[in-house]
């Protein structure tokens, strides 16, 4: 692949609707096997962007390889190698997990094997629970589950943890890395910083359309106090999330 | 990353919908209501209660004498429409499918006795004993209890010489059931479809499906197969409950419900064009039900499900005429009940697919994604 690690490479990325102008001229390369982050305020052009990289929307000008396939010409070759998943999206929710993945298999045109892409998940006991009866954080896992049916290359996470529990957010992030311990390029978009700073090799922060920073968390940390910045108050060595988790438990559960 | 070229499977990924989306359908206890519920309910009432049709068409040969007691007394009733002939076969074609109740041709002898000669059917056997017994009545009235005609030596009072034309009876299901049918097929394909697409895009299950490798134009092909076997099925079930437990007539048997079900592909795809460009109109899912209603409550008025048209007065039948459940319910009526082929209703079928034309043409242009 062009001789670099690049599994995505984007090229002064514009998307213009009418006068509004979504995306202006980003640039941003993602490495083979690292889990990268996108953040920014809403609206800030993160989900544009990375639906532009997932073939579902047209771009209005700029370059967009995914695996060395230019999304413009080859998005049937790209859409083979790469899992989506959308922020909110819902599946037929009458039909249990099992029917569900049996619809992305065929989707895929693979095998795989049900039972144990649910184990991935932690939702082997809901095999046979329709969908609409899980829970936030359960229907957030089965959607990355249905992400990972062909064995994808890279994995697209749109907020997968929006509006979870603390407890429900940790699974997840356990997930994430369990992902990319097994090869696979993560590409997240997130409002948690913490979130960020716990999954994310690189992230690229977003502002109006464009990329205003882009390193490892603790590097734009380290440059931030470099340049004089001192906290509004100290932070002390845990959390009150860690005081919530401490009491109330880590373990995978049905929230 | 694996570069072996896989052929990817279309038709595949498209069952694969197509099967998940007919279990979503099969669990929604709604769509199982409308599409055979309803029906059912319609068909056993009416089935029940029959038609109340106490009204009789009794067709005059030219040649009969209007001129005496028994044509006027007839003509005067107010249940009795008469229907003066125009052709002779086509007279007893009427007669045959039950479409006129009886044939009159009265006629004076060379002893000046009126003669009845009275052509029924049983295609409504109901319908037939009424008509004799109206006669008889008459006869009784003006002629037996009458002093004058009994004082004379001889006996002038008419004689009634009855011809029955075997024919199948036309029974009140046999207009009941295709009408129904068509209501069924008409709910199941405009609802369906219509909630199904707004919602699918909605809840972002179609940008799903976007970001796997399957073509746009086989989701819809999914999505419309599965509501295609619901629908069939839902047909065939009316079909086969109408025969054993209500004595539906099928002419031909399994031909005629094949030809039925030919019909019900036919209509199912125009009346889903209908969903599909509801779907695309309708902003959400609040909008779906009237905008959904503004297609499916005129017809199922004015189409001739529960009614015959000829019942509905002379300005509403070009509306009636120009609906294309009035024509699937026709075409239905003649293939299970006078056996027609499916090659003889042209005009039927020919509007039906002129609808088509039309609405998916409107469908495509409003049809929206995302």
């Amino acid at each position: 692949m062009n001789g670099n690690n690049y599994v995505i490479e984007v090229n002064d990325l514009v998307k213009r609707y009418g006068d509004f102008t979504a995306v202006n001229g980003i640039s941003f390369n993602v490495s083979c096997g690292e889990i990268f982050g996108l953040l920014g305020p809403n609206g800030a052009g993160k989900t544009t962007t990375l639906e532009i990289i997932e073939t579902l929307r047209d771009k209005t000008s700029g370059s967009v390889k995914v695996l060395g396939y230019d999304v413009s010409k080859d998005a049937d070759q790209i859409k083979k190698r790469i899992g989506v998943q959308l922020q909110a999206a819902g599946y037929y929710p009458a039909l249990t997990l099992i029917e569900l993945l049996d619809l992305f298999i065929g989707l895929y045109n693979v095998r795989a094997d049900k039972k144990q892409l649910l184990e991935r998940v932690g939702l082997t006991d809901k095999a046979k629970a329709k969908y609409k009866t899980l829970s936030g954080g359960q229907k957030q896992r089965f959607s990355i589950c249905t992400t990972l049916i062909h064995q994808p290359d890279i994995v697209f996470l749109d907020e997968p943890t929006t509006g979870l529990d603390p407890q429900a957010r940790r699974n997840l992030w356990d997930l994430i890395r369990e992902i990319k311990a097994q090869g696979t390029t993560v590409v997240i978009t997130t409002h948690y910083m913490d979130e960020a700073e716990y999954l994310c090799e690189r992230v690229g922060i977003m502002e109006k359309g464009q990329i205003v920073a882009m390193n490892s968390p603790a590097q734009l940390i380290d440059n931030l106090l470099d340049s004089g910045f001192t906290p509004q108050r100290r932070v002390k060595e845990a959390t009150l999330e860690d005081v919530f988790l401490n009491l109330t438990g880590q373990e995978w559960r049905d929230e | 990353m694996s570069n072996a070229p896989v052929k990817y499977n279309q038709l595949k990924a498209m069952l694969s919908i197509a099967r998940a989306s007919l279990r979503s359908i099969l669990k929604s206890p709604s769509a199982v209501i409308f599409t055979l519920l309803f029906p059912l309910i319609f068909i056993v009432v009416f089935g029940f209660i029959g038609r109340s049709s106490m009204h009789l068409d009794i067709g005059v040969t030219k040649s009969s004498l209007q001129n005496n007691p028994i044509h006027q007394a007839l003509a005067s009733m107010s249940i009795v429409s008469i229907v003066p002939e125009t052709d002779s076969t086509e007279f007893y074609d009427a007669l045959r499918k039950g479409n006129l109740d009886a044939v009159l041709d009265i006629q004076k002898d060379a002893a000046g006795r009126l003669n009845i000669y009275l052509t029924t059917t049983d295609a409504k056997a109901q319908n037939k004993t009424i008509v004799t017994s109206v006669l008889n009545n008459i006869i009784l009235e003006t002629y037996k209890h009458n002093p004058a005609f009994n004082a004379m030596p001889i006996p002038v009072d008419p004689t009634i010489h009855e011809t029955v034309i075997r024919s199948r009876e036309y029974k009140s299901i046999d207009f009941i059931l295709p009408g129904q049918l068509g209501f069924s097929l008409l709910s199941t394909g405009v609802f369906g479809v219509a909630f199904v697409f707004l919602n699918l895009r909605q809840t972002m299950v179609l940008k799903r499906f976007f970001a796997t490798p399957i073509k746009r134009p086989f989701i819809v092909l999914g999505e419309a197969l599965a509501r295609l076997t619901f629908a069939l099925t839902g047909a065939l079930v009316i079909i086969l409950i109408g025969k054993f437990l209500f004595g539906f007539t099928l002419v031909h048997g399994v031909v005629t419900v094949i030809n039925m079900l030919l019909l019900s592909v036919l209509g199912l795809i125009v009346f889903m064009g209908f969903g599909f460009l509801v779907s695309g109109i309708a902003k959400n899912e609040s909008s779906v039900p009237p905008l959904a209603n503004i297609v499916t409550l005129p017809q199922f008025l004015l189409s001739g499900t529960f009614f015959p048209i000829s019942a509905f007065p002379k300005w509403l039948q070009p509306i009636s005429n120009a609906l294309p459940l009035t024509h699937l319910n026709a075409a239905m009526r003649q293939v299970a009940f006078e056996g027609v082929p499916l090659y003889m209703l042209g005009k039927e079928i020919g509007i039906l697919v002129l609808w088509g034309i039309v609405v998916y043409a409107l469908a495509v242009r409003f049809f929206r994604w995302e």
